[in-house]
């Protein structure tokens, strides 16, 4: 058990899998389906077995492994799993199969569309692991070429690739990149000054001022501001978010699923793998200004979202808001820090309700983008907000899931994202309670624009996509017999059993982690606690 | 018998399992989900009254069954559930109340195809309210609290192919919204400062002396001790949910649901748990906190008594009658007597019931039809309703003696009149007195007395005996409920046993009966003597003040009010996020990269004029051998993705082969 490299293992099965799948040309459809699939549930199989193993209450890095790659450069090969990394790992673990099962009827060259499922989703679990920036780098940035290559041949309305999800994906990738570029010569000057790339040895040179000694006070924060530019693209913190909603909108409903539901994590990972530890003090003196950019992205996010008539757009707007809150939470931690006053319960609380944030948004999102995706195949690729109506009459099973997914969101008590919430606006209050005040407006501006896509979709008389424009001309072909008329070919059906695979688990989780927050409250306690209990400026 | 607190928690458990029951029941199961869902309530009721034996055992005492819910830093987050009389008396009425309602709704809703799924949303609903009843912590409070949110909500918009409804339950859950974001600051306040959210902890708690001194010690900005700040935040909530001034607009239009709905949570139950909630929290209250509750409440029963007068439609006449019950119970609290407030929310939750179930089966005798105007003459046919529903009416307008609600709103009357700040609410109760003896009167009038005036009520007959039987028992309880205070102040001595029961007042009672028989003695010349001849004869008040009934026919304009600033402003919020988003970032990006782009034109210009020129030749014979590699270049995507996937494998091989070293 101890020689076995389980993280390697969790990072590499997928890419695997991937090589299988581009090698193997003659399989069946079904047969590089079941591949993927089962490729994908590895890393959730491993993460568990991990998480058997997991003692939570050692807060250092566990299951490391650590061997000297490049020599010349002093680059380690070093992975290792803490709470946050394993909650992530999990997280990655249900978010890809479930959106591998959504693209299961997907048919425009389904192998090498799981070929490249696998491959981001290897990128994204190697980001969660790596423990030395040369690497995670690499896992960061390859993560970038699937996820282009997702939305600019499979995305826009067709499914196909169209001009705009060709520029959405442009857009998304140059941006992101053009923000890498910034944090990869921040680490450059970071690796001159200090001839290491360790994550934990460059968090000591910053937690006891060796760096801005050696960079010198304004060398320390133009390489911060370089990492923070990236980082800051990635997840997006407000006003760095306008390559989101059109990247969420035009990726095939699986692409937006991961997209969200992981790749956004990846950005708040690095602020709280990267940013925070190394660059402390900086980010204390920069977070009076960044907390009311993540206050932003929380109010007008929610508010953006209000006016947007594309359900996708809608839903990326929530996560932009959703994000925010971790962002909030860590910025008001940092901004505290050193300060009178401090609670270090309150910081405990704000970080803890950041984590459980992020695996829930990915639960919660995941599952809008997937219902979106539902009513866009129903609809003929329609997903205007006003396209639908009744769907709940029509379809009562898919209604009530979706509608759960939708109070997740919101921040129902009893499903998964309110302990989140709670815990951050509890945070947030004893740390920086204005911000908190003033972020409360996006609790209310989610709460109208969810139940207003409810209402509006769900809701009302039978709408124009749901077979209610049919319902004078079904009249018409009711024979005089009295025989029901058959379905109309536009009549909205309920979920069949395959469609309700990627869904149910994931409902099925907000209601176990809404009522029992325990199952990962207790993987990440102890390290946010000794993350809380050490907080010192330099 | 009695039950510990340690069990307390199987009251709203088995509602919860009987809206699981429901769930999962398929969808002709009416007949399993209902009686899941009856059966439920009876079994919380026998429970309760357990419940009730063991509070009242030790009266004084907040017996606490506490526990860990996940851990968070050192040490966990606690919720708990606690069991005092208050608490007890809670649970045996709602959970009475609510088995009533549950077996009125088999007959009211035996026609609707979806009926189990209304039994499971009820069930669901008074899981939360019992839940909201016996938390031990505000957390626990506000999670109960937000389900009750959310139960309202489905049951509010549950025929929701109408759009009204649909759009009722969106007004309902974003109007209390609003006020739980002033809750949510005041519990994240208390949290803040006291460390625990636990009502009673062995001391600990925070509304123990020892957290509640802390807190009034503790001056915020203007002066104000932080006790007041956060017993207003916490108002808030409770402003939103009981439909106070403010924020009453949502529950109006909450009738839009079935009419069981709005005898459970629209008058008996859910809007009840703001008063409960002030009621819970009253140690924290300060007197600067009490008299804005006290105001807000005075001016609540006035404006929903007045309201009322104007109204036609059957459901939102008793729609407005709660409002304004519930300012006196605001009031009551205000005042200083928290037990008045939670004697009168139960008396009224009893005759409330019973008036939202007979307004029920008038309108399922009627075909739906609840225009009073449109009604009369239901006296004949309708006896039981009729009979049940006039003694509901005598226990809201307060007719004196026999009838519990005289007492409870005496009690109320009483205590603002002893309160020392100001007599101005005590005169506004006093006002609101005679508006509701004469709304009611006039409601009685024009639905029971006269003659038939459509076809509808023409053809009406009694209901069915499960929706009679409930009428009789809530009516009998409308007068039973007497005895919790009279001939002896029984409830006043367990709930609150320090405060001596004020004695005299005689006079007071005496003005209250004769305000009592003006209302109903001017709403009977008015509306019963002379009884209207059709459903669209003139309003004979109408015709005197057109004015003021148009202005309160329209519910003082609060709609149009709010759809002119609130609405107005938040549509301003999100146009303006929506273009900052479009014109101003999203712009400042396309900048950059036209800029980039230009860099590269000139960059390339430069190359190609000012150096390549010499290479040209040079180059001619290397593009040679570039064509015969540009064959390899098929433009399909596949081929592409393929290479870049072998090259992909290939370098994660090296990289992996190259690590070992």
């Amino acid at each position: 058990m101890n020689n076995l490299p389980l993280l390697s293992l969790i990072i590499f099965t997928p890419w695997i899998g991937a090589a299988l799948l581009a090698f193997l040309r003659g399989a069946s459809v079904s047969v590089t389906r079941t591949l993927a699939l089962a490729f994908s549930l590895a890393p959730l199989a491993l993460g568990l077995v991990a998480a058997a193993a997991f003692d939570p209450a050692r807060t250092a890095p566990q299951f490391v492994e650590n061997h000297l790659w490049i020599s010349a450069l002093n680059v380690h090969y070093r992975l290792g799993l803490d709470g946050l990394s394993l909650v992530l790992v999990l997280l990655t673990g249900i978010v890809t199969p479930a959106a591998l099962l959504a693209a299961w009827r997907q048919e425009h060259c389904p192998r090498m569309f799981g070929a490249l499922f696998l491959l981001l989703q290897g990128a994204a679990l190697g980001v969660f692991l790596a423990l030395d920036f040369f690497h995670w780098f690499v896992f960061w940035e390859l993560s970038l070429v699937p996820a282009f290559f997702l939305i600019k041949l499979w995305g826009g309305a067709s499914g196909r690739g169209d001009a705009p999800a060709t520029r959405a994906a442009y857009q998304f990738v140059i941006y992101t990149i053009g923000g890498s570029a910034f944090m990869l010569v921040g680490f450059a000057a970071l690796f001159v000054a200090t001839g290491t790339l360790d994550f934990h040895q460059l968090a000591q040179h910053g937690a006891d001022g060796a760096l801005a000694a050696k960079l010198g006070a304004s060398g320390v924060r133009w390489v911060f501001l370089g990492v923070l530019l990236g980082l800051a693209v990635k997840v997006p913190l407000w006003p760095f978010h306008t390559w989101l909603p059109p990247a969420y909108a035009e990726a095939p409903t699986s692409g937006s699923m991961f997209l969200t539901g992981v790749m956004s994590k990846m950005g708040v990972y690095g602020f709280l793998r990267i940013l925070w530890p190394i660059f402390p003090a900086q980010l204390h003196a920069a977070a009076p200004c960044l907390i009311w950019l993540a206050v932003a992205g929380v109010v007008l996010g929610a508010y953006a979202a209000l006016r947007q008539t594309d359900l996708k757009r809608l839903v990326a707007y929530s996560s932009i808001n959703h994000l925010s809150y971790c962002l909030l939470a860590l910025f008001a931690v940092a901004y505290a820090t050193g300060r009178n006053g401090l609670h270090g319960e309150a910081a405990t609380a704000a970080l803890s309700g950041a984590i459980l944030q992020m695996f829930n948004h990915g639960l919660s999102a995941a599952a809008l983008f997937y219902c979106v995706g539902v009513l866009e195949s129903r609809a003929g690729g329609k997903r205007g907000i006003g396209d639908f109506g009744g769907v709940r009459t029509a379809a009562p099973l898919f209604a009530g899931l979706c509608g759960i997914s939708l109070f997740s969101s919101l921040g129902l008590p009893g499903l998964n994202g309110f302990v989140g919430e709670f815990l951050i606006f509890r945070g947030v209050f004893g740390l920086h309670g204005a911000a908190a005040t003033v972020a409360c407006l996006g609790l209310l501006a989610t709460a109208i624009f969810l139940l207003t896509f409810w209402q509006k979709v769900f809701h009302g008389p039978l709408g124009p996509n749901v077979g209610g424009a049919l319902r004078p001309d079904s009249s018409s072909a009711t024979d005089p017999s009295g025989h029901q008329a058959p379905p109309t070919p536009n009549g909205f059906a309920d979920l069949n059993a395959i469609e309700l695979a990627p869904l149910l688990p994931l409902v099925v989780l907000m209601f176990v982690l809404g009522v029992y927050p325990q199952l990962l409250a207790g993987l990440i306690n102890p390290l946010v606690t000794s993350w809380a209990g050490h907080l010192v400026l330099p | 018998m009695s039950l510990p607190v340690q069990y307390v928690w199987l009251i709203p458990l088995l509602p919860l399992l009987a809206a699981g029951i429901g769930a999962v029941t398929p969808r002709g199961g009416v007949k399993i989900a209902s009686a899941a869902a009856i059966g439920a309530m009876v079994l919380g009721f026998f429970l309760s009254c357990g419940a009730l034996a063991t509070a009242l055992a030790h009266p004084a005492a907040h017996a606490t069954a506490n526990f860990a819910w996940f851990d968070l830093g050192a040490g966990t987050l606690r919720l708990g559930w606690v069991l005092d009389p208050i608490a007890a008396f809670m649970l045996v009425m709602v959970t009475f109340v609510g088995a009533l309602i549950f077996i009125f709704s088999t007959g009211y809703m035996h026609e609707d195809e979806r009926a189990k799924q209304f039994f499971c949303f009820l069930s669901l609903f008074a899981s939360a309210m019992l839940g909201v009843v016996i938390a031990n912590s505000l957390l626990l409070l506000f999670i109960c609290w937000e389900l009750v949110g959310l139960a309202s909500y489905l049951l509010i918009g549950f025929w929701f192919h109408k759009p009204e409804a649909a759009a009722a339950a969106k007004k309902a859950f974003i109007t209390t919204r609003i006020g739980d974001l002033g809750l949510l600051l005041g519990m994240l306040w208390l949290y803040d400062s006291t460390g625990s959210l636990l009502f009673y902890d062995g001391g600990h708690g925070v509304l123990e002396p020892t957290a509640v001194a802390n807190l009034n010690a503790q001056l915020v900005f203007g002066g104000l001790a932080l006790s007041t700040v956060i017993g207003l935040l916490i108002f808030c909530g409770a402003v939103g949910k009981s439909g106070q001034f403010p924020l009453h607009v949502w529950l109006p239009d909450a009738m839009e649901g079935p009419t069981p709905v709005s005898a459970l949570i629209h008058a008996a139950t859910m809007v009840a748990a703001g008063v409960f909630l002030m009621a819970r929290v009253y140690p924290l209250l300060t007197p600067d906190a009490l008299k804005v509750i006290a105001f807000t409440g005075a001016i609540t029963a006035l404006m929903g008594a007045l309201i009322a007068v104007a109204q036609n439609d059957i459901k939102r006449i008793l729609a407005f009658s709660t409002v304004s019950q519930l300012g006196y119970m605001m009031l009551a609290i205000g005042v200083g007597s928290w037990v008045a407030a939670i004697f009168h929310l139960l008396t009224h939750a009893f005759f409330k019931a019973l008036l939202f179930l007979g307004a029920g089966s008038v309108i399922h005798a009627a075909h739906h039809e609840q225009d009073i105007r449109s009604l009369g003459g239901l006296r004949g046919p309708m006896k039981v309703t009729f009979a049940t529903f006039a003694i509901g009416m005598m226990a809201l307008a307060g007719v004196p003696f026999l009838f519990s609600g005289f007492w409870s709103k005496e009690a109320i009357l009483h205590a603002a009149h002893g309160w020392e700040v100001s007599h101005l609410p005590f005169y506004m109760g006093l006002t609101a007195v005679v508006l509701t003896a004469f709304y009611m009167t006039r409601l009685m009038a024009e639905t029971f007395f006269g003659k038939a005036r459509t076809h509808a009520s023409e053809h009406a007959h009694e209901s069915p005996a499960s929706m009679t039987i409930p009428l009789v028992i809530l009516a009998v309880c409308a007068v039973a409920l007497s005895l919790l205070a009279w001939p002896s102040p029984w409830l006043q001595h367990i709930l609150d046993p320090k405060a001596h029961a004020e004695g005299g007042g005689a006079g007071l009672m005496v003005l209250s009966i004769v305000l009592v028989a003006i209302g109903i003695g001017s709403g009977w010349a008015i509306y019963g003597r002379t009884t209207r001849e059709k459903a669209t004869s003139a309003d004979p008040l109408a015709a005197r003040v057109p004015g003021v009934i148009a202005f309160l026919g329209a519910r003082m304009k609060f709609d149009e009010l709010y759809a002119a600033t609130v609405f107005q402003l938040n549509a301003a919020l999100a146009t303006a996020a929506d273009l900052l988003d479009r014109y101003v970032w999203d712009a400042a990006v396309r900048l950059l990269a036209q800029i980039g782009i230009f860099a590269g034109l000139v960059n390339r210009e430069t190359d190609e004029d000012g150096l390549n020129g010499g290479f040209d030749a040079t180059s001619e014979s290397l593009r040679d051998t570039g064509k015969a590699y540009s064959r390899a270049q098929t433009g399909d995507a596949h081929g592409y993705l393929r290479t870049v996937a072998i090259g992909f494998v290939l370098l994660v091989l090296i990289v992996m082969l190259g690590g070992r070293r």
